[in-house]
C-alpha cells in the first residue's frame, strides 16, 4: 500500500479535477425570477400552422393519452396518427411535480397539466402561451373552464382544458354511521376511525385543510386555500399534524385507494370520482358525497412547450384531444368530466350526469389546484404567501 | 491467417509482454474511465449542487455558493428523525436477513445432498426475477385487513400489523433476503469440511463448532450480503409507499425534492446523508475483509 | 466443497432437523406472495380482492394481446443482454489488473467498483440522470439506460472473476508462455476457458440485476424507452391494467426457471452458484 502521505495530495488533486468538471454542468437560471412576484416570461405565441412535423411528445397523466397498447379497445391515438402524420410517443408520470422536473428537461412537447403544475411551468418559461384560434375545437369548451387562474394570465390562455373533477369524500357505508356530511370527518381527533383515514399524498392537500379552517375558523381570514400567509399555513399544518395520528395511509395512485377501502384499511377519506366507480363496480359498498364545505379539485390543462420543436403536431393534438369523440373516450375511461360541451351528446347515457359535467354551479364550489406562489391569490399585497416550496417543507413535517 | 498479422499480432503481444505497466493500463483504463470519470464525476456534480440554492417557484437552480440545504436538514427535527428511523429499519432488516439465510446456507451448503443443492439454489435464485413491484404488492395484499396474514394469525390469536414501519420490515426483509443467501452460501461453500471434522474429532459439539469455526470464517461473507441489504433499505422509498402506510424514509424526502418543488440542491443535500453513513459502512467493512465476498 | 462422505458424522442430528425445518419455513415464506400473485393473475376482481370470488382467464388473454408488455420484455432483454456484455468486459479488466499487479490506488479501485451497488439506488439515478443531461448533453433513452445498469453490474462480474483468478494462479499462463504461446493465445486457450463459469455465474447475476432494476431505471429512461420494471410500475397504478401485471410476473417467473437451471448445468453440481 501506498504510504499514506503520498496518497492524499493525490487524492485532492483529483478530486478538485472532478469538481471543475461537475461545475460546468447543472443547469441554472441566467434570469432570477423576480422577487415576491409572479411573471411569466415573455415568450412568443404561435401564430399559424406550418406543416406537420412528424412526432409530437406527450406527457400525460397515465390514460390520458391511450394508444391501444393497454386495451386494444381503448385508442384515441392511433387515429391522430393516421390523419396528422405525428408520430405519437407518451411518456406518463405520476404526480405533478414529476411532471414539471420532466417539463424542464424539454424533451416533451406537450403536457397535461393540472392547476398545481401549470403556473410553474409558466413562471419558469417551459410553456408558451396557446393561440386559441389555431384550436377549432376551443369554441365548444365550457365557459367555466376558460380564463381561469391555473391556465391564463392577464387574460392571456396557456393552454387548452381537458377536464376536471372534484375530490370528494368517500365511506364505506357498512362501516361509517352516520354518513358524513363534512370535512370535519376527517378532521376530528376524537374520530371512531382513527387509523382508517386516508388523505392525498401531496404538499397540495394542505389546501384541504385550509379550506376547512376557511369556513370553520374565519378568525384566520383565509379568502383563498391556496393563498395561505406563514399564520394561515401555520394553522393548516397543525391541523393536519392532529390528522396525522388518524390516518392509515396517505395514497397517490388510485389502485392503493380502491384497495384499501375493499379491505377496509381505509373506511373514509378524500378521493377522486373513478375510485369511487371503481369500487362500487367491485361491490364495495361505498360512497362519495361534495361535504357542506365544498370541496378542491382538479382541472387539467394542455401546454405546449416552449422548446418544443414539433409545434405544429402539438397543436393538432390539442385539437384532436378535445374533440368531442377524443374528449368524451377519455373522461369515460379516466373518470372526469369532459371539458367539451358536445362531448355529453355523444357520452354514455348518465355519463354526464354522474360527473356533473355541465354543472356550472357544482363547479364554482369547487377550489381548482393552483399552485402556491409568493403573491397572494387571493388580493392581498401586504403580507407575502408561502409558495409551493414552503409547502412542501410542511408536508414533510406533517408526515414525520 | 496471414503472416503479416501473424507477425503484427506477436510484435504487439511481445510489446506488452515486456511492458507490464503498459498491460495494466489497457486493463485499468476503460473500467477506470467508465467508473472514475463518469460516475465518481456524476456523484461529484450531484454534492456541487447541494451547495447551492434553488428558485422555489420555477424550479431552477440558482448557483449561489451556500449552506443553507445543510443548515435546514441540521436545523429540522422532522429530518433527523427519519434519518434515524431509516436507519433502525435498515438494521432491523438486515439483522433478520442474517437470521434467515445463515441456518438456510448452512443447511444448502453442508447438510443437503449435491441434488438438492442444485434445487434449493434455483429455489433460492428463482424469485429475483419476480418484479420487486410485484413482490412489494403482493405482501401489501397479504397484510391487509382481511388478507393471508391476518387469517394465519388469527389462528395464533395476534392481528396484522397492517400498513406501517413493521409491514416495511417484512416486506423489505422478504426482497432482499436472496441478496444475504448468496453470499453466505458462497462463503460456506468455500469452508473445508476438514476443518468442521478437524473441530469434532477433537470434540466440539454442533453448536460450539458453528459458534467458534463456522461463524468466524463466514463472517465477512455476512458483512458483504449485509452491504446490500443495508444499502438497498436505506435508498428505498418504493417499499414503503406500498406498505409503509403513512410513514416516510429517507429515499422519500429525497424522491419528493427532486419530483416536487423541483428541488435538487436540497434533494442532494438530503442524499448526503445514506451516502456518508454507507461509505463509513464500506470503510469498516473493507477491514473484515468482506468486500472480496461481495 | 462439501465432501460427499462426511455430512453424517459432522453435525448432530437435531441439528439437521433444526436446519431442515428452518429452510422448509423459509421457502414457504418465500414463495407464499409468489403463490398469491399466481392465483391473483386469476383473480376476477380488478382490485385483487381477496380470497377471489370468482375466476377467470382474461387477464391471460389481455396480456397475451398486450403490445405493450411485450415492448417492455423486449427492451428490458436487450438493455440486460448489452449491460451484461459491458459489464463482463469491464469487471473481467478489471478484475485482472487488480488481481495480478501492484499499484497506487489499488484499494481505492476496488473500493470504486463497489460504490455503484453500495450507494442506494436513488443517489445513483439523480447523479447519473443530472450528469447525463447537463455535463454530457446526452438525450436520456436507451444509452443511457444501458450505461447506467452496466455501471452497478461491473461489481457482480468483477468479484466472481477475481476469486477465481485467486484459485487459479498464474502457473499454468507462465506454463503456456514458456510453451510459446503469445499473450493473447493464452488468454484464450487458458485463461478464459478456466474463468468460463465465474464469467457465467457473474453475468448472469448482473442480467438479473438489470433486468428487474426499477430506482435507477426510472431516472435514467427517456420517454420512449420503457423497461418491463417502468411499464409494470406504469401499470400497476391503473386499475384496468393491474392483473394483467400479475399474468407477465407469473410468466417471467416461469420463464426465468430456464437460464437458472442451464446455469446450473453448465457450472456444474460441485462448482456451486458462485462458480468460485
Amino acid at each position: 500500500m501506498t504510504p499514506r502521505h503520498l496518497r492524499w495530495p493525490r487524492i485532492v488533486a483529483a478530486c478538485a479535477a472532478l469538481t471543475l468538471t461537475a461545475a460546468c454542468g447543472t443547469t441554472s437560471s441566467d434570469d432570477k425570477a423576480s422577487d415576491g412576484g409572479f411573471k411569466a416570461p415573455d415568450l412568443p405565441m404561435l401564430q399559424k400552422l406550418g406543416d406537420p412535423e412528424g412526432e409530437v411528445n406527450i406527457l400525460a397523466w397515465p390514460g390520458y393519452a391511450e394508444d391501444g397498447s393497454t386495451d386494444p379497445k381503448v385508442d384515441w391515438v392511433t387515429d391522430f396518427e393516421k390523419e396528422s402524420g405525428c408520430q405519437v410517443n407518451v411518456k406518463y408520470f405520476g404526480t405533478s411535480d414529476e411532471a414539471v422536473s420532466l417539463m424542464k428537461t424539454g424533451e416533451y412537447d406537450v403536457v397535461s397539466a393540472s392547476g398545481d403544475a401549470s403556473l410553474r411551468l409558466i413562471a419558469g418559461g417551459d410553456v408558451e402561451p396557446v393561440n386559441t384560434d389555431l384550436v377549432p375545437n376551443y369554441a365548444d369548451v365550457f365557459d367555466f373552464l376558460k380564463d381561469r387562474d391555473w391556465n391564463s394570465v392577464d387574460g392571456q390562455m396557456y393552454g387548452i382544458p381537458h377536464g376536471w373533477g372534484a375530490n370528494l369524500l368517500m365511506y364505506r357505508t357498512d362501516e361509517v354511521t352516520p354518513a358524513p356530511t363534512s370535512w370535519g370527518a376527517v378532521f376530528d381527533t376524537d374520530s371512531p376511525y382513527k387509523g382508517k383515514v386516508t388523505a392525498y399524498d401531496s404538499p397540495i392537500y394542505i389546501a384541504d385543510a385550509a379550506l376547512y379552517l376557511m369556513k370553520h375558523e374565519p378568525d384566520l381570514g383565509i379568502e383563498n386555500p391556496y393563498s395561505l400567509d406563514q399564520d394561515q399555513l401555520d394553522a393548516a399544518v397543525d391541523l393536519l399534524k392532529d390528522q396525522r395520528g388518524l390516518i392509515s395511509e396517505y395514497w397517490s395512485d388510485y389502485l392503493k385507494e380502491v384497495q384499501a377501502f375493499t379491505t377496509g384499511d381505509s373506511v373514509i377519506g378524500t378521493t377522486w370520482q373513478v375510485i369511487a366507480s371503481v369500487a362500487k363496480g367491485e361491490d364495495v359498498p361505498v360512497e362519495a358525497i361534495l361535504p357542506e364545505e365544498g370541496s378542491t379539485g382538479w382541472s387539467d390543462t394542455w401546454m405546449v412547450s416552449s422548446k418544443s420543436d414539433h409545434k405544429t403536431c402539438a397543436y393538432l393534438w390539442l385539437d384532436h384531444i378535445i374533440s368531442p369523440e377524443a374528449n368524451d373516450a377519455v373522461a369515460e375511461y379516466f373518470g372526469e368530466a369532459p371539458a367539451n360541451a358536445k362531448a355529453c351528446d355523444i357520452a354514455t347515457e348518465g355519463f354526464c350526469d354522474e360527473y356533473k359535467a355541465a354543472d356550472a354551479d357544482f363547479a364554482a364550489q369547487i377550489w381548482y389546484w393552483t399552485t402556491p406562489i409568493e403573491q397572494c391569490l387571493d388580493g392581498r399585497t401586504d403580507v407575502k404567501c408561502t409558495d409551493y416550496g414552503d409547502w412542501t417543507q410542511a408536508w414533510t413535517e406533517i408526515k414525520g | 491467417m496471414s503472416t503479416a498479422s501473424e507477425g503484427t499480432r506477436h510484435g504487439l503481444s511481445a510489446v506488452l509482454h515486456r511492458h507490464p505497466r503498459l498491460r495494466l493500463s489497457l486493463l485499468i483504463g476503460p473500467p477506470m474511465l467508465w467508473l472514475g470519470v463518469a460516475y465518481l464525476g456524476a456523484l461529484g456534480a450531484l454534492f456541487i449542487t447541494s451547495l447551492w440554492g434553488q428558485d422555489s417557484f420555477t424550479g431552477t437552480v440558482v448557483r449561489e455558493w451556500n449552506l443553507d440545504n445543510f443548515r435546514i436538514l441540521w436545523e429540522s427535527e422532522v429530518y433527523r428523525k427519519i434519518a434515524f428511523r431509516t436507519v433502525g429499519i435498515a438494521a432491523l432488516v438486515t439483522a433478520i436477513d442474517v437470521l434467515i439465510a445463515f441456518p438456510v446456507a448452512l443447511y444448502m451448503a453442508k447438510i443437503a445432498s449435491p441434488r438438492m443443492r442444485q434445487v434449493l439454489v434455483i429455489a433460492v435464485l428463482t424469485p429475483l426475477w419476480a418484479s420487486y413491484l410485484v413482490k412489494a404488492y403482493a405482501w401489501r395484499i397479504m397484510l391487509s385487513e382481511d388478507g393471508v396474514v391476518s387469517d394465519l394469525g388469527g389462528l395464533l390469536g395476534i392481528d396484522t400489523p397492517g400498513y406501517g414501519l413493521v409491514a416495511v420490515v417484512i416486506t423489505l426483509a422478504y426482497l432482499w433476503l436472496p441478496f444475504m443467501i448468496l453470499p453466505i452460501y458462497a462463503g460456506l461453500e468455500r469452508l473445508p469440511d476438514s476443518i468442521l471434522e478437524a473441530s469434532m474429532d477433537l470434540g466440539a459439539k454442533t453448536g460450539h463448532t458453528v459458534r467458534r469455526v463456522v461463524v468466524p470464517q463466514v463472517f465477512p461473507a455476512v458483512i458483504a450480503g449485509s452491504i446490500f441489504t443495508f444499502s438497498l433499505s436505506l435508498g428505498d422509498y418504493i417499499t414503503v409507499r406500498i406498505v409503509g402506510g403513512a410513514n416516510q424514509m429517507l429515499g422519500n424526502v429525497v424522491y419528493d425534492n427532486v419530483g416536487a418543488a423541483n428541488n435538487l440542491p436540497f434533494a442532494a443535500a438530503v442524499a448526503t446523508i445514506p451516502v456518508v453513513i454507507m461509505l463509513v459502512y464500506l470503510g469498516a467493512a473493507r477491514r473484515t475483509g468482506a468486500l472480496e465476498n461481495v | 466443497m462439501s465432501s460427499p462422505l462426511s455430512p453424517s458424522a459432522t453435525w448432530s442430528p437435531g441439528f439437521r432437523i433444526v436446519l431442515r425445518v428452518v429452510t422448509g419455513l423459509a421457502l414457504v415464506v418465500i414463495y407464499a406472495p409468489l403463490l398469491l400473485v399466481v392465483v391473483n393473475s386469476f383473480n376476477a376482481s380488478q382490485t385483487f380482492a381477496w380470497p377471489p370470488t370468482d375466476l377467470t382467464l382474461d387477464w391471460w388473454r389481455k396480456a397475451a394481446d398486450s403490445a405493450g408488455a411485450r415492448e417492455a420484455v423486449k427492451v428490458s432483454v436487450e438493455v440486460a443482454a448489452l449491460a451484461t456484455i459491458f459489464a463482463l468486459v469491464l469487471g473481467t479488466m478489471a478484475a485482472m489488473a487488480l488481481q495480478r499487479y501492484r499499484f497506487f490506488g489499488r484499494d481505492a479501485v476496488s473500493l470504486l467498483i463497489i460504490l455503484p451497488i453500495a450507494l442506494p439506488g436513488i443517489v445513483t439515478g439523480i447523479a447519473l440522470n443530472n450528469a447525463f443531461r447537463t455535463i454530457f448533453g446526452l438525450e436520456l433513452g436507451f444509452l443511457t439506460i444501458v450505461i447506467a445498469h452496466a455501471t452497478f453490474c461491473i461489481v457482480t462480474v468483477f468479484n466472481n472473476v477475481i476469486a477465481r483468478l485467486r484459485r487459479m494462479g498464474l502457473n499454468l499462463e507462465e506454463a503456456s508462455a514458456d510453451l510459446g504461446a503469445s499473450t493473447f493465445t493464452t488468454f484464450r486457450l487458458v485463461t478464459f476457458p478456466m474463468m468460463r463459469s465465474a464469467l457465467l455465474a457473474g453475468g448472469l447475476l448482473a442480467f438479473a440485476l438489470s433486468f428487474d432494476e426499477i430506482i435507477v431505471t426510472t431516472f435514467t429512461a427517456g420517454a420512449r424507452e420503457q423497461t418491463l420494471p417502468i411499464w409494470i410500475f406504469n401499470n400497476l397504478f391503473r386499475p384496468n391494467q393491474a392483473p394483467v401485471v400479475n399474468v407477465v410476473a407469473v410468466v417471467l417467473i416461469l420463464l426465468s426457471i430456464i437460464p437458472i437451471w442451464v446455469s446450473q448445468k453448465l457450472a456444474g453440481a460441485t462448482e456451486g452458484l458462485a462458480g468460485r
